[in-house]
């Protein structure tokens, strides 16, 4: 099944009916197509994403200042995980095709290196895009929204490296962050009151037995009590800022209610718009669920290779399409990857 | 692709879990009619509403029962789901699935010389998508809440709120199910029909040597493989907002006096992603009906098809065209008046290859020694219907006009002139005309004249005056046009159209009644019927596995040599080489 390119074939000939016009099995063909067609529905996902961020009124958080979390290392470090993922992932590419190469020569043991690196790649990539969704999710800090605009007088950075101070604008329904500290310690409060109004609930006609856990829960620090002593702006966004003091009360005094949030799932998040997450989730998790469904198949066709089949068949041509699909799914990540992260 | 050894097959093997071709597109056939008739049924039922509003119908009340027509009356959340799933059905399984299913399946391997399509085993997957996809459409009927209710084209905010209406709930779900099933049916066997077409080409056949039902079949392969994922696309974001918070499509909506708690999504970017689709749909249901047509009249007219060369570029061009003009779909929803001329512009340019179509559908008829088969007569209803509601499709691609006329009956009469019974009548054509090769016995063919001219009259008489009502101002998809004064004058025509719907709808029994007679009693059929050249009609009348039995035929000639002077016979077939001199067309 090795091509024919060498071959000088008149167009007449190659068109000419009972042969291949280019030359390749049908089998490939159709996973040439079948790519076509897969690229048009990343394509109508990318087109949505595109419109949905050109109508969103709210400004549309950088990808730099979400996503700059390393695993064991914590923050600071913008895009450079999804870089590493990046890079592994296009490596992984690399190693397909020499996987191909080597079922090109029918070395079985060449095959079975590569396609086995290919899949440890493919595992790499499903592992740190677990880990980029989960820290994601968590988020870092949470957020609430004003109710009212107002103008407040900021500082430029963070607390831990403070800039020149600034007047800044904020419009009615900006998002202000807590920092990773305060917001966790409200989360937490957060969740120990919740857990008790369900108690209360469930338990409101045994409440002699409930006595004890009543008292323990006078420990509990009241989520509505605690304030914070610094606010940050603009998180996500350019122009990043912080407040404190007098400047953080009236902030804190246009709290709109009900709108604390932590971390992001698919009806709310920190970040921004609801959008934000919305796409986020759906298009890494349609292009993880490729990479996913490809790791299966590498690891199929792997097996297969281990056990034989194709040495039998007398040529690598399977290895050769589930590159193809695999090629595919690496591209389509350098335009999820761009869009998501970069731009 | 594989040698097909000579061993006993199961009934199994045979019959359901077939691979090969031939049975395949039986399968698609049946199943289409199957869902044919219940399309038909469903606009039956509507058609008695409109035609005789709120007034308590037996026959209503046999079908809908008391839940959805209390006293015989059909209620309103009923005819939604009527109207949404007789298009749902007529579009996507008859005229897509059944069309390309049954044809593309049994025509392409015949008439390019292969043993079988490319993947037998792909193919077989192909039509069980396509029949799970139509059971759970079926059952969607059945469910408490009532089937999907928000039209064929399922725009949100109505599908993506389940609570919005009872047809927005569990029946919206299946149908989104469906069609993701539906779509992956589609793609499968559109993959398989590009792929065989190219690559299992017999010697000799060259690409402008295919009849031109291949060159059709094609091309809407290649629109379904290109235009299906961004339907994909649109219904997995629609499943999303549905059922798992998201808001892809949905900003600041009240329901039921309360505010929902999304903000900023576009409403409209499902209409651009579902008409991406939908528009090269359109193309997808009639070119199959065109090139059988290419195909019928050609070989019935006894003449060359006029301007080969010409119909294989138009189809292009038309498929080409077909995805740059979505937007005319969607003049009213706001868009830039410069955007909506150049979707006028785009638009209007569609009317040239089908221009070209059409009239070299008349100047292949012209002085040929026409033979009235029944096939024959629907594929010259089609260049008629073609026509007629071409020329409408040219007063709505004009923005302008358009708006004046944006959702009323004069769409509906268009679409369905145009799209529906040119669409359908191409498929009768394929069946009265390939039946012989499918069931190895003839058509009864005065039963298909009589089919005919009811279907044509009664056709005409349902659609031909909704032009009249659109312009009077009715809009679709209005549960009674009774209730406004305005529309008073539409009341007696609404009667007509129904009657007319109601026999054309009975008529439908002659050709079922055809079909399923003929399968089995029909008169045998001889080794090539209708004296046509393409290569289908040598292969044995009793189907055989690999089709030929011995080697494969080899081409020497295009399928359109009718009437050659320097032949006895008003025919040469493909497979006889050109006499010493002899020119090829």
């Amino acid at each position: 099944m090795a091509g024919e390119a060498g071959k000088e074939i008149s167009k007449e000939e190659l068109w000419g009916g009972g042969r291949s016009p280019s030359s390749v099995s049908y089998g490939k063909m159709m996973m040439w197509y079948f790519l076509v067609s897969d690229a048009l529905t990343f394509g109508g996902l990318l087109i949505a994403y595109g419109v949905s961020r050109h109508e969103v009124i709210f400004p549309w958080p950088v990808g730099e200042q979400v996503f700059e979390g390393m695993p064991f290392l914590g923050g600071g470090y913008p895009l450079l995980y999804v870089a590493l993922m990046t890079f592994i992932l296009i490596i992984s590419s690399v190693t397909m095709v020499l996987a191909v190469e080597a079922g090109h020569r029918n070395s079985k043991s060449g095959v079975i290196k590569w396609l086995g690196y290919t899949v440890v790649g493919g595992f790499f990539f499903l592992g740190s895009q677990a880990w980029e969704w989960s820290h994601f999710i968590h988020g870092s800090g949470g957020a609430f929204q004003i109710e009212e605009g107002l103008t407040v007088n900021a500082t430029l950075g963070t607390p831990e490296k403070p800039g020149e101070s600034i007047q800044m604008t904020l419009d009615q329904g900006s998002m202000v962050y807590f920092t990773s500290d305060f917001g966790h310690e409200l989360e937490h409060a957060m969740e120990a009151s919740h857990a008790e109004e369900d108690a209360h609930s469930h338990d409101a006609h045994a409440h002699d037995a409930h006595g004890a856990a009543e008292t323990e829960e006078a420990h509990h620090v009241n989520a509505a009590d605690l304030k914070p002593e610094t606010l940050i702006l603009n998180k996500y966004l350019p122009g990043k800022a912080f407040v404190t003091g007098s400047e953080l009360d009236k902030i804190w005094h246009e709290k709109g209610e009900g709108t604390v949030r932590f971390g992001a799932n698919l009806s709310t998040n920190e970040y921004g718009p609801q959008q934000y997450a919305d796409f986020f989730f759906f298009v890494t998790g349609f292009h993880g669920f490729h990479v996913f469904s490809g790791v299966l198949i590498n690891l199929i066709v792997f097996i297969m290779v281990v056990k034989g089949v194709f040495a039998r068949r007398g040529h690598y041509e399977m290895v050769e399409k589930i590159g193809l699909y695999w090629h595919f799914v690496d591209l389509v990540w350098v335009f999820v990857f761009t869009f998501f992260y970069l731009v | 692709m594989a040698g097909h050894g000579h061993h006993e097959e199961s009934f199994v093997s045979k019959y359901i879990f077939s691979q090969d071709h031939k049975m395949i597109s039986k399968q698609f056939l049946v199943t289409a009619i199957a869902m044919g008739v219940v399309a038909v049924l469903l606009s039956v039922l509507f058609r008695i509403q409109l035609g005789w509003p709120s007034e308590p119908n037996s026959f209503v009340h046999f079908f809908l029962g008391d839940r959805w027509a209390p006293g015989g009356i059909m209620s309103g959340g009923a005819y939604l789901a009527l109207v949404t799933i007789h298009g749902t059905i007529m579009v996507f399984f008859v005229l897509t699935g059944g069309l390309s299913g049954t044809f593309s399946n049994l025509l392409i391997p015949l008439q390019i010389g292969a043993r079988d399509m490319a993947s037998g085993f792909l193919n077989m997957l192909s039509y069980w998508f396509f029949f799970v996809s139509s059971v759970i459409m079926l059952t969607s009927l059945f469910v408490e809440t009532g089937a999907a209710s928000a039209g064929w084209t399922i725009y949100p905010p109505l599908s993506a709120l389940p609570q919005a209406i009872a047809g927005s709930g569990l029946g919206m779900t299946l149908w989104l199910v469906s069609m993701v099933l539906f779509v992956a049916s589609s793609l499968l066997g559109g993959l398989n029909y590009v792929v065989t077409i190219i690559n299992l080409r017999t010697k000799g056949l060259t690409m402008t040597r295919l009849p031109l039902t291949i060159w059709a079949f094609l091309i809407t392969a290649v629109l379904g493989v290109l235009s299906f994922p961004v339907l994909v696309s649109a219904v997995v974001l629609l499943i999303m907002d549905r059922s798992f918070g998201t808001a892809f499509y949905l900003s600041d909506i009240y329901i039921g006096g309360e505010a929902l708690d999304v903000t900023g999504g576009s409403p409209i970017l499902f209409q651009h992603l579902f008409w991406f689709l939908g528009h090269p749909e359109v193309y997808i249901v009639l070119l199959p009906a065109l090139g059988i047509s290419s195909q019928v009249i050609s070989t019935n007219s006894r003449k060359p098809i006029f301007g080969y060369r010409a119909m294989i570029g138009s189809i292009m061009a038309i498929g080409f065209l077909s995805f740059i003009v979505w937007g005319h779909h969607m003049y009213v929803t706001g868009m830039n008046p410069f955007l909506g001329a150049v979707f006028v512009f785009t638009t209007l340019l569609i009317a040239i290859p089908s221009a070209v179509k059409a009239f070299n559908y008349i100047t292949t008829l012209w002085q040929g020694n026409i033979r009235m088969t029944p096939a024959m007569l629907f594929s010259i209803g089609l260049v008629s219907t073609f026509v007629t509601g071409g020329v409408t499709g040219i007063i709505l691609a004009d923005s302008a006009l358009d708006v004046q006329v944006h959702d009323t009956y004069f769409v509906v009469g268009h679409f369905h002139i145009v799209m529906g019974m040119s669409a359908i009548f191409g498929m009768f054509a394929g069946v009265y005309h390939w039946f012989p090769k499918m069931f190895g016995r003839m058509m009864n063919t005065k039963m298909g004249y009589a089919h005919f001219w009811v279907t044509m009259v009664c056709g005409m008489g349902v659609f031909f005056p909704m032009h009249f009502i659109g312009l009077n101002g009715s809009p679709r998809r209005y549960y009674a046009y009774s209730e406004f004064e305005y529309l008073n004058a539409t009341v007696d025509l609404n009667v007509l159209i129904s009657v007319f719907a109601i026999i054309g709808g009975i008529a439908q029994i002659i050709f079922l009644f055809n079909f399923f007679y003929s399968v089995f009693r029909g008169q045998k059929a001889s080794q090539n019927p209708w004296q046509s050249n393409t290569l289908e009609w040598t292969t044995p009348v009793e189907h055989v596995h690999g089709n030929w039995p011995g080697a494969l035929p080899v081409v020497h000639r295009w399928p359109y040599d009718y009437s050659n002077p320097a032949y006895e016979e008003d025919f040469v077939p493909q497979t006889v080489p050109l006499k010493p001199g002899e020119e090829e067309h």
